[in-house]
């Protein structure tokens, strides 16, 4: 019976990673369905839904010759979710500002309580080692409004960290 | 009036190009009405383009009117439309009843004039800004067989825009 998984592998990025773990899989008569890659501090990271009539343990073993060859490290998860699952987000979060501990924490518990669901998140630390900029962008549901989470905003930007939102009105054409 | 069933992707159909609308008569007074019964069938959405519905007409109607605090001409028969001028660019979210699923960002002209024959064949031109404008551009791409995926954005070039602008 085929199931889905979640295949995670992260390693030191190279050309030609992503290549040769579909090839593998597609050899081994695997399906993808949705994947997220990122370049993450100079590392590869991917996780991918791999469809697949095999146990955990096969799936792993059909990637094993490319784990070892680039020293990739590759984690398998049994899941229970499937195609066409997709939520539409309402709302848009452009976070920066000079990076310091706890900004993520800090903006994500305040949206959380004023009912944010998020769907998407990316973020990265940019300007220069000495003075790095922490940058960050979400897409999510926001259940009670987006008037509710910009009140709860306000404590963050009196500490310094500009957050834009941006209602999502998703044009259907 | 009736509900047209609906092309998805990957029909092949969706990316061949329309042809000019020659004859201004029953028929086509039939396809408006059919291609607004079919639009309204669907909550939320505000335009449908005869292509997507198996007709390969340069024709497309606009109504986005039912949206909050949107400028706009109300609703819109758009027959042969051409694009005199467009300006501005804006990054918004699109879907498509062709292409069910999945939403994305995509950069459109924030305004843009265009002219347009009717139902009877007369000439007309339209002032477009904002979520309008975006709707009759996404429209008009059917008629050259381009979908919004053809011209999808990441979110990065989003934030940069936004950050910088």
């Amino acid at each position: 019976m085929k199931r889905w998984y979640m295949v995670t592998v992260v390693g030191k990025d190279r050309p030609g990673i992503v290549a040769g773990l579909t090839e593998a899989l597609y050899r081994g008569g695997a399906n993808l369905g949705e994947a997220s890659m990122a370049r993450l501090g100079g590392n590869f990271t991917i996780m991918l839904m791999v469809q697949i009539d095999a146990e955990a343990n096969e799936l792993e073993r059909l990637m094993a010759p490319l784990a070892r060859e680039l020293a990739l490290r590759v984690h398998v998860d049994a899941i229970e979710g499937r195609l066409h699952e997709h939520l539409e987000p309402n709302v848009r979060i452009a976070v920066y500002g000079a990076d310091r501990p706890g900004i993520v924490a800090q903006v994500t518990e305040a949206l959380a309580g004023a009912g944010l669901n998020i769907l998407d998140l990316e973020s990265d630390v940019a300007g220069t080692e000495a003075e790095p900029i922490y940058i960050m962008t979400i897409d999510g549901y926001a259940r009670d409004g987006v008037g509710v989470l910009e009140a709860a905003l306000a404590p963050i930007r009196a500490g310094g960290i500009e957050v834009r939102l941006t209602p999502i009105d998703t044009l259907v054409g | 009036m009736a509900v047209l069933e609906v092309l998805h992707y990957p029909d092949a159909r969706l990316k061949q190009v329309s042809a000019p609308v020659t004859e201004f008569a029953a028929d086509l007074r039939r396809l408006l009405a059919d291609l607004e019964a079919t639009m309204r069938a669907y909550p939320g959405c505000v335009g449908l383009a005869a292509p997507q519905v198996g007709r390969f007409q340069r024709i497309a109607i606009v109504d986005v009117s039912s949206r909050p605090g949107v400028r706009h001409n109300g609703r819109l028969v758009l027959v042969n439309p051409q694009v005199l001028e467009r300006g501005g660019e804006v990054v918004g979210r699109e879907g498509c009843l062709s292409v069910p699923d999945y939403t994305g960002n995509v950069a459109r002209a924030g305004h843009i004039r265009l002219r347009a024959q009717d139902a009877t064949g007369g000439y007309r031109e339209y002032g477009c800004v904002d979520y309008e404008a975006r709707a009759v551009q996404h429209e008009l791409d059917h008629l050259d067989g381009l979908l919004f995926l053809d011209r999808l954005v990441s979110r990065r070039d989003l934030f940069r825009r936004k950050v910088y602008k």
